[in-house]
């Protein structure tokens, strides 16, 4: 675990994202599945967009995609993030639902290996205590 | 169907000086662009009986405008709070509320200190980590240049647009700032330039991102009826939409954009919006004569040219590398310099250029025989135009 003192803005659990996080904190990657009609659903949400049911479960999905589209920061006006440049943030396309895209750092990888399309899996990063945040690193 | 179509005017334009610093407030921005575009419709605050605005909180709002002009009464009014999805759609709701007739005479404009007070580019904004941000700002996905560098990565990935043709936007707008007094860059930009240029988020280099400017620019509106006999002729509105398309997601943060529903970022609404714009106002894309494309990155007006029908999808970064967007071109676009260069007032100085092209005062960077104008704000998953005609 990280014991330095970590600088940079934490996400603010809510209501409806509050399992989410839990879940990266056990280092599971749980998204809601709808118990009307079975479709998966990213970012959490108390109403299933299909059919409208406010039934849902919290489901581990594999945590495996490809790279659907990143860039590279190289100035950021944002001090928490400035020393990190450059830097690499992905949107990351499931595999399993392929309509899920979750947002990320791309780790393990220089900057000039990334490429679209490219299979990345969830690592999982202990920031604080009490925050994990999923990451994403080139599967081998 | 019910349509808009001709019902309302634009009979004066107002513009504030467009700085990097305007050494004043917001609300003396306000004030001055609307009491510019009252006398330039040689009319007085007594005909004025309507206000609206969009803003992120950055402004002012249409009670202290009519206070600070001594409006007699303020019958109608309306504070948007949005992003450049308010660029246009801000006029169109105020046209329908003359339509309705809940006012006769309404002033719509936008005023903002966007470099020396609340600069959109993120530049110290605090960072928020709610919403839809709590799924990307964590990471360093914190402003918009990075939420839209993320478009311009997918439209390279699917298309193969390069750097290249997106530098030629910003030299196309360089040229026609060039022309433009009021233009806050106009000193000459080379492709060179541009490819030198910084990168600021990759793929987006220096040239590729908008100006943050200090200025205000406002129209005034009323019924066609009423707009016949005023100083300037008479600028209609055919038509406008605003909308979103299924799953776009929330439309944006406070200081970013996450779109993980959206479907396919390289695409927009307008893809989808553009068949009911062009087909309440009577016209195909073929009818347009000067494009006025919401370039607050150099992306965008590729996408959109895309989008509204000018070229095939995935041609937009040739089509502009072809010239035929420059002043000389078969659809010159952006003719005031666009945000890239004219400046920033959040898309709404777009509004004006379209109307000062189709009232032929646009001076030196006049378009011949201009009649009709695409006019558009932000489009993403959300989407915002009107065709203004002479």
């Amino acid at each position: 675990m990280n014991t330095s003192i970590y600088e940079k803005p934490l996400p603010q659990p809510d209501p409806d994202s509050q399992m989410f996080w839990d879940g990266c904190k056990e280092h599971k990657l749980l998204v809601q599945q709808c118990k009307g009609c079975g479709t998966h659903r990213f970012p959490p949400d108390s109403m299933c967009y299909i059919c409208q049911s406010r039934d849902y479960e919290w489901v581990a999905v594999e945590g495996r995609g490809v790279i659907y589209s990143w860039i590279i920061v190289h100035y950021s006006p944002h001090r928490a993030f400035s020393r990190d440049v450059p830097y690499a943030v992905a949107y990351v396309e499931l595999n399993t639902p392929k309509t899920i895209r979750m947002c990320g750092n791309i780790v393990n990888c220089k900057n000039e290996d990334i490429s679209a399309g490219m299979p990345v899996e969830v690592v999982f990063d202990d920031v604080t205590p009490e925050v994990t945040l999923p990451r994403w690193k080139p599967t081998k | 169907m019910n349509n808009l179509k001709d019902k309302v005017a634009i009979v004066g334009l107002g513009w504030t000086r467009f700085s990097t610093n305007s050494g004043v407030s917001v609300k003396n921005l306000a004030l001055e662009s609307c009491k510019n575009a009252i006398d330039d419709a040689g009319l007085t605050v007594k005909d004025v009986d309507g206000i609206a605005t969009y803003n992120i909180g950055d402004s002012v709002s249409p009670y202290v405008v009519a206070t600070g002009l001594g409006l007699p009464e303020l019958r109608w009014n309306i504070e948007y709070f949005a992003g450049a999805n308010g660029a246009t759609s801000t006029l169109l709701t105020a046209a329908c509320a003359i339509i309705g007739g809940l006012a006769d005479t309404v002033l719509v404009f936008r005023a903002m200190n966007g470099r020396t007070g609340t600069r959109l580019g993120g530049a110290g904004m605090s960072l928020n980590t709610t919403g839809i941000e709590q799924y990307c700002v964590p990471y360093g996905l914190t402003t918009f240049p990075q939420a839209v560098a993320m478009v311009a990565r997918r439209h390279m990935i699917k298309y193969g647009t390069t750097s290249h043709q997106m530098g030629a936007v910003a030299l196309t707008c360089r040229e026609n700032a060039i022309l433009n007094e009021r233009a806050v860059v106009r000193s000459p930009l080379s492709i060179e330039d541009h490819q030198n240029s910084k990168m600021i988020v990759d793929p987006l280099r220096l040239y590729d991102c908008c100006q943050e400017t200090d200025g205000a620019c406002a129209v005034l509106i009323t019924s066609a009826d009423r707009a016949k006999d005023l100083r300037h002729s008479p600028v209609y509105l055919m038509s406008g939409t605003h909308g979103a398309g299924w799953q776009s997601g929330e439309f944006f943060g406070k200081t970013t954009a996450f779109w993980p529903e959206w479907d396919e970022l390289s695409e927009t609404y307008a893809r989808t919006m553009a068949s009911e714009l062009y087909g309440k106002a009577g016209i195909t894309s073929k009818d347009v004569d000067v494009a006025e494309l919401y370039d607050c990155f150099t992306i965008e007006p590729i996408v959109q040219l895309e989008d509204f029908g000018f070229c095939e999808k995935g041609e937009g970064g040739a089509f502009v590398e072809s010239g035929a967007v420059r002043r000389d071109g078969h659809l010159p676009m952006n003719t005031h310099g666009g945000l890239l260069s004219e400046g920033y007032i959040h898309g709404f100085n777009h509004v004006l250029e379209g109307a000062s092209q189709l009232r032929g005062d646009a001076g030196a960077r006049q378009i011949k025989d201009a009649e009709i104008a695409l006019v558009t704000g932000y489009c993403g998953p959300v989407a915002n135009a009107v065709i203004l005609r002479r």
